[in-house]
């Protein structure tokens, strides 16, 4: 395998999409976005349960390719317990990353989204990963809009 | 596999049309590449790029009306076309063919000129649940606009329209039906001269969108006996933003132009514009003129091949391919219709089709992944999205090969 698709698919990307976390509907939810990208057809519902601008829990449900499930995964694995600017920031960063305009140092502070440093080399695929922050983005917004990627 | 092979090149030698066509010795990621996404586009012969070539360097001006020398050589040339186009599907006369920018503008002028004269209130059309987008939001927002209802046939798990259920939705408020001959997305070679007949039975006309069969099937329109059929010029080897609405002459007489401008009038004052004379009627505006010559570059091309050749060689690959891709597991082909062309859709378990399209991209083998604008196709089958590998007669069996070997690695990746 070439190492771009290498770079792609992780063993931490096949592992969320194989075993997604937070991959539940969250009954106690006050935010909801629902996150579309209608050219592939991927489709996330986000839940949120925001407590004094702290997000205390998140969720998703729905469908798409590995590289867009595992962003979503890995997105409310780390979300969790941040606030809403921190969240915010993360949603700018990770934004910076998948399309390649992110500076080497801040990479490092990424932490486990790092992993999606590779989706910058497949330009078709940067809408795939930033799928589910902009529907939390969204969610947070408190739009509970239907948000969409095209 | 060699007798296989040996049968094939000798009715068919596919190493020589590949050489027609100098995108396909281009190489992607360091691999030869292998274009399996001809459903989407066709890869176009060097006589068709000659021919849009020459038009520029040695034609280029605007047609009808021009008195000088280029100008009548271009309009030659581009009325030329028409006259190709209307033997290669046997419409009785040239004015019968209608330029557009493809299939989709095509079944929109007939949705607009046709089906708003006659549309009304409370009528019914009938489409199928294996249509393109194309052929059911131009249906959908007429209905929209007339208050009318669109009726969908279903279709069986192998892909293939009910009739029994089509022959139950017409009634006596059915005044459009509008069919696919070849779906996009399973390959479903449709009756449509059994569906033409049942729909003039009930004096109903029909549109066939034949975007998808008219490079893969002969098609003639006076033996299907369809009102109106509609194609794309870059399905069938030509450039894009030209294709063709075939309509029967007596019904595009009566119908109202679809757009208003210059050379789709006969004489204009402020008070009354008389309208030009069919096809002339329908084609307002400068129309896509290298794109038309262009067309009819590519319709010779096909030709001095012939059809009979090209269905029997794609059917061939269209059965080894289907053969191989069966073996795997995990993979289950969608559509498996028994009248079958050009088009392989398939999923395999546990891997979304994007990742699948990613990983064959870096092996060098083109196909499309997602829903290919049938949506609908999608949520009957319960899938989000297929990949489609789909073929010419210019793929080979190698080719296949590296598809299938390709699909091991997304199989690897995935394990």
């Amino acid at each position: 395998m070439s190492t771009e698709l290498r770079e792609l698919y992780q063993q931490v990307i096949l592992d969320h999409n194989k075993s997604p976390r937070n991959f539940k509907k969250l009954e106690d939810a006050n935010l909801f976005a629902e996150g579309f990208n209608p050219l592939c057809g991927d489709h996330f519902d986000i839940y949120v349960k925001l407590e004094d601008n702290i997000i205390k829990d998140v969720s998703f449900m729905g469908q798409g390719c590995a590289i867009s499930k595992s962003s979503a995964s890995i997105m409310t694995s780390i979300v969790k317990g941040k606030t809403l600017e921190e969240a915010e920031t993360l949603f700018q960063k990770f934004h910076e990353l998948v399309t390649g305009q992110i500076k080497a140092a801040d990479v490092e502070e990424m932490g486990k989204l790092a992993v999606f440093e590779g989706v910058q080399d497949f330009p078709a695929r940067v809408k795939c990963a930033s799928l589910a922050w902009h529907t939390l983005h969204s969610a947070l917004k408190e739009e509970n809009a239907k948000v969409t990627t095209e | 596999m060699t007798t296989t092979k040996e049968n094939i090149v000798s009715v068919f030698n596919v190493e020589e049309v590949r050489k027609d066509f100098p995108i396909l010795s281009k190489k992607v990621y360091g691999k030869p590449l292998v274009y399996l996404d001809n459903a989407a586009t066709s890869q176009k012969p060097q006589s068709v790029i000659d021919t849009i070539d020459r038009y520029y360097t040695e034609l280029n001006s605007n047609i009808h009306r021009g008195v000088h020398f280029l100008s009548q050589a271009a309009t030659n040339e581009y009325e030329n076309s028409r006259v190709k186009i209307k033997n290669f599907i046997n419409a009785v006369s040239h004015k019968e063919i209608i330029f557009v920018r493809g299939a989709t503008e095509g079944v929109n002028l007939v949705a607009n000129s046709y089906g708003r004269k006659n549309i009304k209130e409370g009528d019914e059309i009938i489409i199928s649940t294996m249509e393109h987008h194309s052929n059911i939001v131009p249906w959908q927002m007429l209905c929209e606009e007339k208050n009318a209802k669109l009726r969908v046939i279903p279709i069986n798990d192998d892909g293939e329209i009910i009739i029994d259920e089509f022959k139950k939705l017409i009634n006596e408020k059915t005044k459009f039906i509008s069919v696919v001959h070849i779906s996009n997305s399973l390959g479903t070679v449709n009756p449509v001269k059994e569906i033409i007949e049942i729909a003039h039975s009930h004096n109903i006309p029909i549109l066939i969108d034949g975007a998808q069969a008219i490079h893969h099937v002969k098609v003639d329109v006076q033996e299907l006996d369809c009102d109106f059929y509609v194609f794309s010029g870059h399905k069938i080897y030509g450039p894009t933003g030209i294709g063709v609405l075939y309509g029967k002459e007596k019904l595009l007489e009566e119908m109202p132009p679809f757009m208003g401008g210059g050379d789709m009038i006969a004489s204009v004052t402020f008070e009354k514009t008389t309208y030009n004379e069919l096809p002339y009627k329908f084609e307002a505006g400068t129309p896509n003129i290298e794109g038309t010559i262009g067309l009819g570059a590519a319709i010779d091309y096909f030709s001095s091949i012939g059809i009979d050749k090209i269905s029997a060689y794609e059917k061939e690959l269209l059965v080894y391919a289907t053969e191989k891709l069966k073996t795997i597991n995990g993979l289950t082909i969608i559509g498996n219709a028994k009248n079958k062309s050009g088009v392989l859709s398939f999923v395999l378990d546990g891997v979304h089709p994007h990742d699948i399209g990613t990983i064959l991209d870096y092996e060098g083998v083109a196909v499309r992944t997602g829903h290919h604008c049938t949506q609908p196709v999608m949520k009957r089958y319960n899938i989000p999205a297929t990949a489609r590998a789909s073929f010419a007669f210019y793929n080979t069996k190698e080719e296949i090969d590296i598809l299938e070997k390709a699909i091991y690695k997304v199989i690897e990746v995935f394990k």
